[in-house]
């Protein structure tokens, strides 16, 4: 019997592998080095560099006026988390309505899809302000009066038009057998959502909703046209004060300290999900 | 009386006549298959029977009474007298096995939830399952998930079950377990419309096997008679293309 020793691997071997494994990364991380380096070098070296610094970088400006404009994002983050789930109960009952048949429903369908059409075709911010203005100027006894609150309401408005269509994709793509066999147990059309369909649906439409959640983040700064004093808005108050925009950027910092990991987070959701479907198909 | 009697059967999808003046009664404990070419209408039958699809003509009687009576209607006991399985399973891929055996008799029919379990092990239990009570769907061979729905439509004590073509998404090796739970159904006495391919198993287990054209029942016999001595040129064309596939 002939016992062979593994081998070591030869120093040829070796070398490929090298080549195969590291030196690419190297390259990578060169090419990015060099191409920044001379980004930098270019604008830094520019005739106007020191005035975009002064105007826009100015650290001192930033820091003296960076705990207002955290208070105000602490109020757009309020604002989003309250209007994410406002908005995904609200698109879900505007999607069952929506999926209803029978004579019995039709006003509630009608509804939903009326209600779908006109809120997706109107600008956001043309909400924002006919609500946050508007209401508020009716003064009607008994109802809020706050423009924060009238803001959000058009924004949950706005964005739950979006979110019913997701959810009602979801609750399409899930198979006709599935509705059969609900019905041939007898589940009524409200069972046979609750028990069969929805649960589905819902599981199959996170990362679509995810999605939304993270473009409502940025979308909640548009309550600053109403003068809610959130992040942008404080911003814009020292700007109009001092002539200087490093109060935007700090805002700006601010808002992609929350949406980059928010974007990262809905990403790994998605690829989780689409993982998980591949192994059910097989 | 009969178990179910179909009186002029008429149905249409949109302009199409899918089912046409069908007449065709069950007596209770007898086994009927249904054959035929794809598209003549087994599917649809059987569906019209429990009250999937709306027919557009004729009468269909559970006993007597007609499916669109209101003791049916009010009360859901059509769908706890008549349990149907489907080629593609179809049972709910977020549930695991005992909830999708327990969820008609208990949200359906008020069966308190010990009970309605209990029952569902018991079927379990006799159907070589027991193992599985808590695997989900897609954790389970197509076989398994195929007696799972078996089991699912037997949950509620039906007198009636309609089979439809529950062995054709399987492989060869996996028909064999779930034919063998339909013959001890029928041992046991269970009325049974069943539409398949599978000459053989009809030929075992019918008490009559009536043949389905566009729409027509054209031929009706035990199937004996049936299988061996056609009447109907069609069935016998048709009887002739299965023996060519090599299905019989
Ligand atoms: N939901 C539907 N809408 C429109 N047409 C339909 C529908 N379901 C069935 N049909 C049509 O009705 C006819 C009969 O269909 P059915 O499913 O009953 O046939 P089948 O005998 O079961 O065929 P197969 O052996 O392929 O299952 C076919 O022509 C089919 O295209
Ligand atoms: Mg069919």
């Amino acid at each position: 019997m002939i016992s062979q020793k593994p081998s070591q691997p030869s120093s040829g071997r070796r070398n490929r592998k090298f080549r195969e494994k590291y030196l690419p990364t190297i390259i990578s991380i060169l090419s990015v080095i060099v191409i920044f380096w001379a980004i930098r070098s270019a604008v830094i070296n520019a005739e106007q560099w020191p005035r975009i610094k002064a105007q826009f970088f100015d650290i001192s400006a930033i820091i003296e006026v960076f705990p207002k404009v955290l208070r105000g994002f602490g109020l757009n983050m309020l604002v989003w988390v309250i209007s994410i789930a406002s908005i995904a109960l609200w698109a879900l009952v505007l999607a069952i309505f929506r999926s209803f048949s029978g004579a019995w429903f039709a006003p509630l369908k009608i509804f939903s899809i009326v209600y779908i059409d006109l809120l997706r075709g109107l600008p956001t911010l043309l909400l924002v302000l006919l609500f946050g203005f508007g209401i508020p100027a009716l003064r009607i006894p008994g109802l809020p009066h706050h423009s924060v609150f009238w803001g959000g309401i058009a924004i949950v408005m706005a964005y739950s038009a979006y979110a019913a269509e997701v959810y009602r994709s979801g609750m399409e793509a899930i198979h006709d057998g599935q509705r059969a066999a609900a019905k041939s147990l007898g589940l009524s059309q409200m069972q046979a959502l609750r028990f069969a369909i929805l649960p589905q649906a819902i599981r199959n439409v996170v990362p679509s909703l995810l999605n939304l959640a993270v473009a409502l983040q940025k979308d909640v700064a548009l309550l600053s046209v109403l003068g809610v004093r959130d992040a942008v808005r404080e911003a814009q108050i020292y700007t109009a004060r001092t002539f200087n925009y490093s109060s935007l950027i700090a805002a700006a910092l601010l808002f992609l300290v929350a949406t980059i990991p928010m974007a990262r987070f809905a990403d790994y959701v998605t690829r989780k999900d689409q993982e998980r479907r591949l192994q059910i198909t097989r | 009386m009969a178990k179910i009697t179909i009186q002029n059967l008429t149905k249409y999808f949109g302009e199409k006549l899918v089912l046409d003046n069908v007449s065709l009664s069950i007596e209770e404990h007898e086994v009927v298959c249904l054959i035929g070419a794809s598209g003549s209408g087994k599917s649809t039958l059987l569906r019209c029977i429990n009250d999937l699809v709306e027919f557009d003509k004729g009468i269909i009687e559970l006993d007597g009474v007609s499916i669109h009576d209101d003791k049916f209607y009010k009360t859901n006991e059509l769908y706890k007298r008549i349990g149907i399985v489907f080629q593609s399973y179809n049972l709910f891929a977020h549930m695991n096995v005992i909830k999708n055996i327990t969820l008609a008799p208990r949200y359906v029919h008020n069966v308190p939830k010990a009970e309605a379990e209990a029952y569902a092990m018991e079927l379990l239990n006799l159907f070589e399952l027991d193992g599985y009570a808590k695997s989900y769907p897609e954790q389970l061979s197509g076989g398994q998930q195929q007696r799972v729905a078996i089991i699912r439509a037997m949950a509620t004590r039906p007198d009636v079950l309609l089979l439809d073509e529950i062995t054709a998404a399987l492989d060869p090796e996996l028909i064999g377990g779930v034919l063998s739970i339909v013959k001890d159904l029928r041992e046991n006495g269970m009325t049974m419309v069943i539409v398949s391919h599978e000459m053989g198993f009809a030929r075992d287990v019918a008490d009559r096997v009536c043949f389905l054209d566009q729409g027509k029942i054209i031929e009706s016999a035990p199937p004996e008679n049936l299988f061996s001595n056609p009447e109907n040129p069609r069935t016998r064309q048709f009887l002739q293309r299965i023996i060519e596939a090599g299905r019989m």
